[in-house]
């Protein structure tokens, strides 16, 4: 056998020590102990693969997705399938779409694609449809119900504006802090498609809506927005375990309003700061939500990550596998207190330094 | 004889005194609201032209830019500075912490502390964050 050197002997103990690391004890969706219907899935989300020329693309982004696939496939038990939140690309360019794919296409599991504004506003979605099928759609999976939407849609007259071309308009689009951008929203063709597809789905079956936008308003000024929010709401109001997990925000985040529990998924990308961190800002952002942890810059995966989710009767938990300093939290949905609180943080007094931001 | 030469030079020190100060208070009071108004234009001038860079105007190579991650430049903390970073091991400027950004995620090359383009960003930073009290120090 071929000695290691030093270097590659911490090279290969680390992805030992990733795989032995993960809480894969925890990945059941627990509708009662050995219930044949448990599974479990996995989130990924917010790659923002950016190509620069020819075959390059940036490093930094390709090694956050490329290190979420590994580690999804390191999950025992094997998840059902994977969810994709949002945004493989940056300008929505099909050698990034392409280049994503390709290196999603690792997954050792099916994928269930969710549409982001930074794939869509330069042709309408029309290069990430050909390779992934519709934009929203629905399915049951072990008696749950699942709803997909795009909810990156905008105001027809802002999409419709008269842009030089597709690539100025996602180039408006992809700058979150744009005073000229536009708020998203679901639209009325697809509330009356999901209201089509909710009337032949019993009150009491869990469903799950995944969705790129947060379903809720929390800071214009970022599109952490969805300005029909109320009206999914409404949609959803008669059933009783009601969850929305959502990308976008690059950041923890949860929530409930009335019956639904809202989450957030991170990016596999780069975090981004909380609304209340900018000072000339007004954020609503859910007072529930204990904050990850301050990013330390110099650890480039730092305060990113990804997710593995189980519904607890119907309800889910969601566990965010935090990369570098961060370190993992669970989120889970308390019957009690009638809301998901963090496992580890939610009393005031046991919070840590790192998670104020300022 | 002697005492009279001497009073008169001291007359004439002091009168000179006199005048220089009357000069420059007259001179440091003198300014209009055109001035001000100026001297506001080309700072906002400095802002507008630090917002090009923060959104992509740096011309690095990779296109990274610094409002990914910062948007309206949250999460830079500029009233923090100068404080010990402690990843650098030292106390450093946000110059010095601007440049760090520029040279990693951005690949590019390192700005002089006095470039126009540095001191552009600084006023676009600063701006975003303004009234907010000065707490060097904080991490």
């Amino acid at each position: 056998m071929k000695k290691l050197n030093r270097r590659q002997f911490i090279q290969r103990s680390g992805a030992f020590v990733a795989a032995a690391s993960l809480p894969v004890s925890l990945v059941e969706i627990a509708f009662g102990k050995d219930h044949p219907q448990n599974f479990t899935f996995g989130f990924i989300s917010d790659s923002h693969i950016t190509h620069i020329k020819g075959k390059e693309f940036v490093r930094n982004w390709d090694q956050g997705l490329k290190r979420a696939v590994a580690e999804a496939n390191l999950m025992d038990p094997k998840p059902d399938f994977i969810v994709y939140g949002g945004d493989l690309a940056q300008l929505g360019k099909p050698e990034e779409i392409d280049h994503a794919l390709d290196m999603l296409s690792g997954l050792r599991a099916p994928v269930k694609y969710v549409m982001g504004e930074h794939d869509y506003y330069v042709d309408l979605g029309a290069h990430w449809r050909k390779r992934l099928g519709p934009d929203h759609y629905s399915f049951d999976h072990k008696g749950v119900h699942f709803i997909v939407l795009n909810s990156i849609l905008t105001y027809k007259d802002w999409m419709h504006k008269n842009w030089k071309t597709g690539m100025d308009r996602m180039k408006q689009m992809a700058r979150l802090d744009n005073p000229n951008g536009s708020p998203f929203m679901v639209g009325e063709e697809q509330r009356r498609w999901m209201k089509k597809d909710l009337a032949g789905v019993a009150h009491d079956t869990p469903v799950v809506v995944l969705s790129h936008s947060p379903l809720q308003k929390i800071y214009k000024g970022w599109n952490f927005w969805t300005e029909d929010a109320e009206k999914i709401h409404a949609l959803l109001k008669p059933y009783k375990k009601a969850t929305v997990l959502y990308g976008h925000v690059h950041q923890i985040q949860y929530n409930q309003i009335d019956n639904i529990s809202f989450h957030s998924v991170m990016a596999t990308a780069w975090p981004w700061p909380y609304p209340a961190s900018y000072a000339q800002g007004v954020s609503h952002i859910p007072k529930l939500t204990v904050p990850m942890n301050r990013a330390d810059p110099f650890f480039e995966r730092d305060a990113t990550g990804w997710q593995f989710i189980n519904l607890h009767s119907g309800k889910v938990d969601l566990n965010y596998v935090l990369w570098e300093n961060n370190k993992n939290r669970v989120v889970r949905f308390d019957p009690d207190k009638g809301h998901p609180v963090d496992t580890e943080y939610q009393d005031p007094a046991k919070r840590i330094p790192p998670q104020e931001h300022y | 004889m002697k005492k009279q030469r001497a009073q008169s030079t001291i007359l004439k020190i002091l009168s000179l005194g006199t005048a220089m100060s009357l000069t420059c208070a007259v001179w440091a009071d003198e300014f209009t609201q055109e001035d001000l108004q100026r001297w506001n234009q080309e700072f906002m001038a400095a802002v507008k032209t630090g917002d090009k860079l923060f959104h992509g105007g740096l011309g690095n190579a990779n296109t990274v830019s610094c409002d990914q991650c910062h948007p309206n430049g949250a999460n830079t903390h500029p009233e923090t500075y100068p404080k010990f970073q402690q990843q650098l091991g030292k106390v450093v400027t946000i110059g010095e912490m601007i440049n760090w950004c520029i040279q990693n995620p951005l690949e590019g090359k390192p700005l002089a502390l006095d470039d126009p383009k540095m001191v552009a960003l600084q006023a676009y930073i600063y701006w975003e964050r303004r009234n907010v009290p000065l707490q060097p120090g904080k991490h």
